[in-house]
């Protein structure tokens, strides 16, 4: 007796817990791949999942075995030469070597217990990182919001989104179509009785007509069978989804390369940076990166050479807002740009060009821009740019943010004012 | 074999290689009514039709249909999906659950000849195995374990919502390192129910309780007697079953934390004997799809086109490569277990001089009561020991090495020779002995009046030493047992190593 039973339809995600579980176990491990992920990729390129490896010795679940060495005996198939009594030399490399059977238990030399987690889960984590609030995860996790818009007629849909004038110019449509035959033959019936007619021997064809009047009538009759509106008429208005209509930005990067910037301070920089590329996404339809460095004097660079190129000399942060300044002027001023910049620094610069910095902000950049942020990342005392720059925060206290930054989880208070402002004032 | 009927006798259930529910039916029922006039006596099938993920869920849970939560699944859950996605693997044809009814998972991917050969393979196959073999007659209840991995798994959450997942994933960690020691070999268990576990389990928790109580009473005896006075030994008997001994003894843990490690230890129970007859069980299965599918070619019922492809999987299914190739992955428990089934079954029906001689009690007896009787009375290691013969060895060409750590070579000490088949089988059986195959462990002793220490002996086999392994394990012990844990190695009745968890310090 044997029943068979269709189980493609059950949920096929009951691993899923379990999945969590080792995720939740590996956690670090996963932390610390994240984090190299996102020094590895570009800005642009956070979102789409990442292979993890871990240390096998790590996942490994110790169980009471065997060790190598002692006295075995082992049976092996496949014998082409060999006979009772043969000696045969022992791999080299110590232990059982290829000919034992346990060879293949740890081979293929995979030393790292690798998996795939997927875009969210990148996300998750490297959120976790930034100690981002909830609501904020969520909204730049989530994929774009759409409104529904309308887009023609269907032939499916519900009652309230029935177009009566289509359905009906559909249905006179078909009913002149399916009649179209009947009605022709109608047409000729009547012109052969006319013609019989004229011909004057009435009488003679009296049954002729007769039949042929006959046949009209039921082509009538048939003509009047013809259903006023069929299911087949009916069109519904089309509700499509289009993602909100966003108009574009521009996100201005801005850093010091001087040698005092170490690696580290830079991978900071770029959660930074990053963070702020995230949430403008979610809310631009299309984003365009200038990324500027300075020493001495500023450049327009790529991000490779952004983030990842080596600069020694002196530090004057003007330079660099007036690279921006300039950029602005020529390129974003006109056709809807909204323009965000973000500088990080060690709080080095020329003593006498802090005043010079905060006067380009207050008078040139911030009337044109959307927001600017600002971000220190040094464990000392602040210096001369830090304190020029509070004078033009406190006059400008919705479009710039200013923050000392020792660790990643110290970013995101900057971009409170930025999410507040926008839609996410519950969040924060 | 029945004659070839003319062609236009022939009446096949199916032409093309797309499978349907009526299909799937015809077959069964075909292969059914065939697989009874061969007298394969089967629980009733459950066939369950899934798809390829599902497959994977139920790969990473070992083979239990429903299975309590741990990251270990999730592990294996990953790697499976990780070299599936990438086809480095592909995934089985089927999945089969000793239970009553017995399960069977069917990939929807396969056609309709994989089909029928899985249908063959499984739900007639393993599920005969299943209730014949006296291994799991013993062990097993198939009517009940279904039930009683629910009763885990909900027991597992349960304590998780009351303890906290570290909690309880922190025990199950340790008993998953000790699974292999959960059963008395040489006691037979009692069959349980998922009932009467869930009646039971209450009053257990009060009442081993007690007697852990009453083990670690404290209280200076007032007795005057000698004998009462002296060091009690405990265990009076070495225990091997170290799951049961801590479940019953350990002091320290909680009444959720033992019935955790009885948990553990049943379900390690009801796997114990599909660990002892892979070669059996596989290889049974394998003959009889061969057999059943070839009898219903005989009768006309399926396409030339048909046991084409069942012909080439099954060829794949039991190819052995030889121990040199790259691909060579140890004794092929398909191979050697299908081509000694087919071996017995010649030696029945056309046995030669040789094999007269060596199997005086099967040659020319009637070949399916043979078949019947090794598939119900042996286990891998008793099957090789009786029933290889030096046919078969000369087939797959078995040599054995001698490989002694205390030298340079290795010894080719016998092969498929008439001075060789004799130490080659038992050499081979004996990899298939679990007892030598897992080191022998047992707990020989603990300080009831001292500092409550674990003694463990561990009786060296061949010279072969533990794995590192050990250390972790010693750790999981030491954190059910509550107290210090020493692991003693034995070997020819001297000790020659001692391990402690938590490392001996000298000012103890």
């Amino acid at each position: 007796m044997s029943y068979i039973i269709d189980r493609r339809l059950n949920g096929k995600n009951k691993s899923m817990v379990n999945r969590q579980r080792f995720l939740r176990r590996y956690n670090q491990h996963i932390k610390e791949a994240v984090a190299d992920a996102v020094t590895r990729r570009s800005i642009t390129d956070m979102e789409r999942g990442e292979q993890i490896s871990i240390p096998t010795r790590n996942t490994h679940e110790p169980v009471i075995s065997h060790g190598q060495g002692g006295k075995q005996h082992r049976v092996f198939p496949g014998n082409k030469e060999f006979n009772t009594g043969d000696q045969l030399e022992k791999p080299k490399g110590g232990g059982g070597g290829s000919g034992s059977g346990k060879a293949s238990n740890q081979g293929e030399g995979e030393d790292d217990f690798r998996f795939f987690i997927t875009k969210e889960e990148f996300l998750k984590y490297l959120f976790d990182d930034l100690e981002l609030p909830n609501m904020i995860k969520k909204t730049l996790s989530q994929s774009k919001e759409f409104k529904t818009r309308r887009g023609g007629f269907v032939s499916e849909g519900t009652p309230n989104n029935l177009s009566v004038v289509r359905s009906l110019r559909n249905a006179h449509a078909r009913r002149i179509g399916m009649g179209a035959g009947k009605r022709r033959r109608i047409r000729e019936l009547t012109a052969t009785i006319d013609a019989l007619l004229a011909d004057g021997a009435g009488d003679s064809n009296a049954d002729q007509i007769n039949a042929l009047r006959e046949e009209i009538l039921s082509l009538e009759k048939k003509l009047k069978r013809l259903p006023f509106i069929d299911q087949l008429d009916l069109r519904y208005r089309n509700q499509i989804k289009v993602p909100t209509p966003t108009s574009k930005a521009v996100m201005f990067c801005l850093m010091d390369v001087s040698g005092s910037m170490t690696q580290d301070v830079k991978d900071l920089a770029k959660r930074f940076y990053l963070l702020l590329y995230l949430f403008l996404e979610k809310n631009y339809e299309h984003i365009e990166i200038v990324f500027i460095r300075h020493h001495t004097s500023a450049k327009e660079v790529t991000e490779e050479e952004f983030f990842y190129s080596r600069e020694t000399g002196g530090t004057i942060v003007s330079s660099a807002l007036k690279l921006m300044n300039n950029i602005v002027q020529e390129r974003y001023l006109s056709g809807g740009w909204n323009i965000y910049g973000a500088q990080a620094s060690d709080g080095d610069n020329w003593d006498d060009d802090s005043p010079l910095c905060a006067s380009i902000l207050a008078e040139q950049l911030l009337p044109a821009i959307q927001h600017f942020a600002y971000i220190e990342i040094t464990p000392h005392e602040h210096q001369a740019l830090w304190y020029a720059y509070q004078s033009v925060a406190k006059a400008y206290s919705q479009q710039f943010a200013t923050a000392q930054i020792r660790n990643p989880g110290d970013i995101f208070p900057v971009f409170r004012e930025l999410f507040a402002k926008e839609r996410y004032k519950e969040a924060v | 074999m029945t004659p070839k009927p003319a062609t236009d006798q022939r009446e096949y259930l199916s032409t093309d290689s797309d499978w349907s529910f009526a299909l799937l039916e015809d077959y069964d029922r075909e292969i059914a009514r065939i697989a009874k006039s061969y007298g394969l006596d089967t629980y009733p099938n459950q066939i369950e039709i899934i798809s390829a993920e599902q497959m994977m869920d139920a790969y990473s849970s070992v083979g239990m249909p429903i299975g309590y939560n741990h990251w270990s699944y999730g592990k294996q859950f990953l790697a499976t999906q990780k070299s599936y996605q990438r086809g480095q693997m592909g995934l089985a044809y089927e999945i089969v659950i000793n239970s009553d009814p017995c399960i069977a998972y069917l990939m929807e991917e396969n056609t309709m000849p994989m089909q029928a050969l899985v249908i063959a393979h499984a739900c007639y196959g393993h599920n005969s195995f299943f209730k014949g073999n006296y291994l799991f007659q013993t062990w097993t209840d198939a009517s009940s374990i279904i039930d009683y991995l629910m009763f885990a798994k909900h027991y597992v959450r349960k304590c998780e919502e009351r303890y906290g997942n570290e909690e309880v994933e922190r025990v199950l960690d340790a008993c998953h390192s000790l699974q292999n020691y959960g059963v008395d070999r040489y006691r037979r268990p009692r069959p349980i129910s998922a009932a009467e576990e869930k009646l039971r389990q209450e009053e257990r928790e009060d009442q081993m309780q007690r007697q852990i109580n009453d083990l670690w009473r404290t209280l200076p005896t007032h007795s005057t007697d000698e004998v009462k006075n002296k060091p009690r030994k405990f265990p009076e008997e070495p225990q091997e079953n170290l799951l049961y001994f801590l479940e019953k003894n350990a002091p320290l843990l909680a009444p959720w934390q033992r019935e955790l490690v009885r948990i553990v230890r049943k379900i390690s129970q009801y796997f114990y004997p599909q660990r002892q007859t892979q070669v059996m069980n596989e290889g049974w299965a394998t003959f009889w799809h061969y057999t059943l599918l070839n009898h219903l070619y005989d009768e006309g019922k399926v396409t030339d086109g048909f046991m084409m492809e069942v012909l080439a999987s099954h060829a794949n299914v039991v190819h052995q490569p030889s121990f040199d190739s790259p691909h060579y992955s140890g004794i092929n428990p398909y191979a050697l277990g299908f081509n000694m089934f087919r071996d017995i079954k010649r030696i029945c029906e056309n046995p030669t001089a040789e094999d007269r001689d060596w199997f005086p009690d099967i040659a020319g007896k009637d070949w399916l009561e043979t078949l019947h009787f090794a598939m119900h009375n042996f286990k891998d290691e008793s099957f090789v020991q009786q029933f290889l013969s030096p046919h078969l060895m000369r087939e797959f060409h078995l040599f054995s090495i001698y490989d002694d750590d205390e030298r340079a070579h290795y010894e080719v000490e016998a092969i498929h020779n008439d001075s060789g088949y004799r130490k080659v089988r038992e050499m081979l059986a004996r990899q298939y002995d679990l007892s030598v195959r897992e080191p022998n462990i047992q707990v020989w002793a603990v300080d009831l009046q001292g500092d409550r220490s674990m003694t463990l002996r561990h009786t060296m086999q061949d010279g072969t030493p533990l794995s590192e392994d050990v250390h972790e394990v010693l750790k999981h012990l030491n954190y059910l047992w509550g107290f210090d844990i020493h692991l003693e190695t034995y070997k020819d009745g001297k000790q020659v190593n001692k391990q402690s968890c938590p490392a001996m310090t000298v000012a103890h």
